[in-house]
């Protein structure tokens, strides 16, 4: 396999634990509202304005904050400012900040303006990666095998995300095998991580048991995270459900930031306000001050001009 | 058959308490035919329970204040419970004239929320519905028993889950066929819902009993999946 880089922000789960049906002590939180929220969001959001979000987020505890997107400003003008936001930010030591880069000239400019670490993204469908990226699953696990050389050789570690693990838009149902085998190539070229996206959140918990178990048959529980989109209120229950089978990292996005692109008016990312509230009920330690999280919720939602999506930021609020 | 993620149940009663709970906290006033309106599509939608109105004082819930037009005016589907509320005997008996044939008490494990709600104690609660609960026995009238701040007080703050054990043993023992346990204020989380459950489950038959979850948190289907898988 060569050499995988792990980072110690890893959370420790033990089989036994698990396999008893038991949570996790402690969750990872990747906190992906800069990158994959904002890019889902109407408003383009001015540099400034991201710079101070992500340094607000690496005031509250969070150890992983995916701070961007070094793709091409044609596609994904939001994310148009990758460099400048890159440079600007506050990398506060212990704190990573990973970001996207969809082929190896994107790896170039994202090392170049500091980057330490990478996450490239897969999907388990073929007709959504032909929509979203113009080619086949295959070819696109090429394009990636690049970034992986030139991410081994800088010593970057690199995440790997899996979209459509429980739905595609397209296709309609996924096979867990098909998740399976995709998370087991892109976790044998070399990613520390795989991150398993309900993309449109059409997963509920029986779906996600059942994907979480052909995939740990091909990954070991600790590489694994989940991604749960809240499109049909489902997240915190998929996410319960991951917890009790060992899974230890949880994404998330401040504010629920981020509707679907898939259906309009609805809603995207669980908030990561609503899962701490979750996890902090449950005793699980995720090192994240929940006060400090949802003041940085209202700074976004007002940068904005919108309301919140995270039900406990709504509760809170007083009138 | 094993349902997909073991443990879980094949069925589950799913009881539709929009046109009373729901209703009765929206800020603006339901015209009746509406309220009739919707009971009837929810009738037409499978649900097997659906909470129609509460025979209370139109002055403390002026959204209730039709109770008896609902109650008179809806369509009886067959194999559909109406149950409606029923806070002491003389809305029990208005309830009954009304053509009710099955009533719901609330009961709260916080003597606060208690105070503030229905201006009198847990004990004389559990008194007024003992009344309310002779007089269903005597007419064959079921009767559902609802528990309120369950896993959480606004006023009291955390509510231990013995004493939500002992009010909803109470409400059972007086002839309650099922107790519905209430997050009021949704501040419960998974883990809390478990506790309080093994608790409630040591006086009371797991098939006595419900969850009513409130979303305030967002938690309502991470605990009602709790709740289900325990």
């Amino acid at each position: 396999r060569g050499a995988r880089l792990t980072l110690s922000l890893c959370p420790q789960v033990s089989a036994a634990a698990a396999a008893a049906g038991a949570f996790p002590k402690r969750v990872k939180v990747v906190e992906v509202g800069p990158r994959d929220g904002l890019q889902n969001e109407k408003n383009v959001v001015p540099t400034p304005v991201k710079i101070s979000l992500i340094n607000m987020l690496s005031e509250t505890g969070l150890q992983v904050i995916e701070a961007t997107s070094f793709v091409s400003p044609k596609w994904v003008p939001q994310m148009a400012d990758h460099t400048e936001v890159m440079q600007g930010i506050n990398k506060l030591p212990g704190i990573s900040y990973p970001v996207l880069t969809p082929n190896l000239k994107g790896f170039q400019a994202a090392v170049a303006a500091g980057a330490k670490e990478v996450s490239i993204f897969g999907a388990a469908s073929e007709l959504f990666t032909k929509k979203n990226i113009n080619c086949s699953i295959e070819e696109s696990l090429e394009r990636f095998s690049e970034v992986m050389t030139a991410a081994r050789a800088a010593s970057v570690p690199v995440r790997g995300y899996v979209s459509c693990v429980l739905g595609c838009p397209y296709e309609g149902k996924i096979s867990a095998a098909k998740v399976a085998e995709v998370s087991k190539k892109m976790y044998s070229m070399g990613c520390y991580e795989i991150s398993l996206g309900d993309t449109i959140g059409v997963g509920t918990p029986g779906s996600m048991k059942e994907m979480l178990t052909a995939v740990m048959k091909e990954v070991p529980v600790g590489a694994l995270a989940v991604h749960c989109h809240d499109t049909y209120g489902q997240a915190l229950a998929n996410i319960l459900v991951a917890l009790q089978m060992g899974v230890s990292v949880v994404d998330a996005s401040v504010a629920g930031l981020g509707g679907c692109p898939y259906a309009q008016g609805a809603s995207g990312n669980v908030a990561t306000e609503d899962l701490v509230y979750m996890l902090n009920g449950l005793g699980i330690h995720t090192g994240v001050d929940l006060q400090k999280l949802m003041d940085t919720g209202t700074f976004i939602c007002n940068a904005l001009n919108r309301r919140t999506n995270s039900k406990v930021s709504q509760a809170s609020c007083r009138l | 058959q094993e349902s997909q993620v073991s443990g879980l149940p094949e069925y589950i009663k799913i009881v539709e308490v929009g046109p009373r709970d729901g209703l009765q906290n929206e800020k603006v006033i339901v015209p009746t035919d509406v309220k009739i309106e919707l009971i009837n599509r929810l009738s037409k939608t499978g649900l097997p329970a659906i909470e129609v109105t509460s025979f209370v004082s139109s002055k403390w819930v002026p959204q209730m204040a039709d109770h008896e037009e609902v109650m008179r005016g809806i369509e009886r589907h067959p194999g559909v419970q109406y149950p409606v509320l029923t806070p002491n005997l003389q809305g029990f008996h208005s309830a009954i004239a009304a053509g009710a044939t099955e009533v719901s008490v609330f009961g709260a494990a916080s003597e606060s929320f208690s105070k503030m709600n229905i201006n009198c104690s847990i004990e004389e609660s559990i008194e007024k519905f003992e009344e309310v609960a002779k007089s269903a026995r005597n007419m064959n009238i079921p009767v559902r028993g609802y528990v309120s701040c369950a896993l959480g007080c606004p006023y009291e703050g955390s509510i231990i889950p013995a004493k939500v054990a002992e009010v909803s043993k109470r409400l059972y023992s007086m002839g309650c066929y099922e107790i519905s346990l209430g997050d009021t204020i949704g501040v419960g989380t998974p883990g809390s819902m478990k506790r309080m459950l093994e608790a409630v489950m040591k006086e009371i038959p797991q098939s006595a009993l419900a969850v009513h979850c409130h979303d305030t948190y967002g938690q309502a289907l991470a605990n009602i999946l709790t709740a289900i898988q325990v």
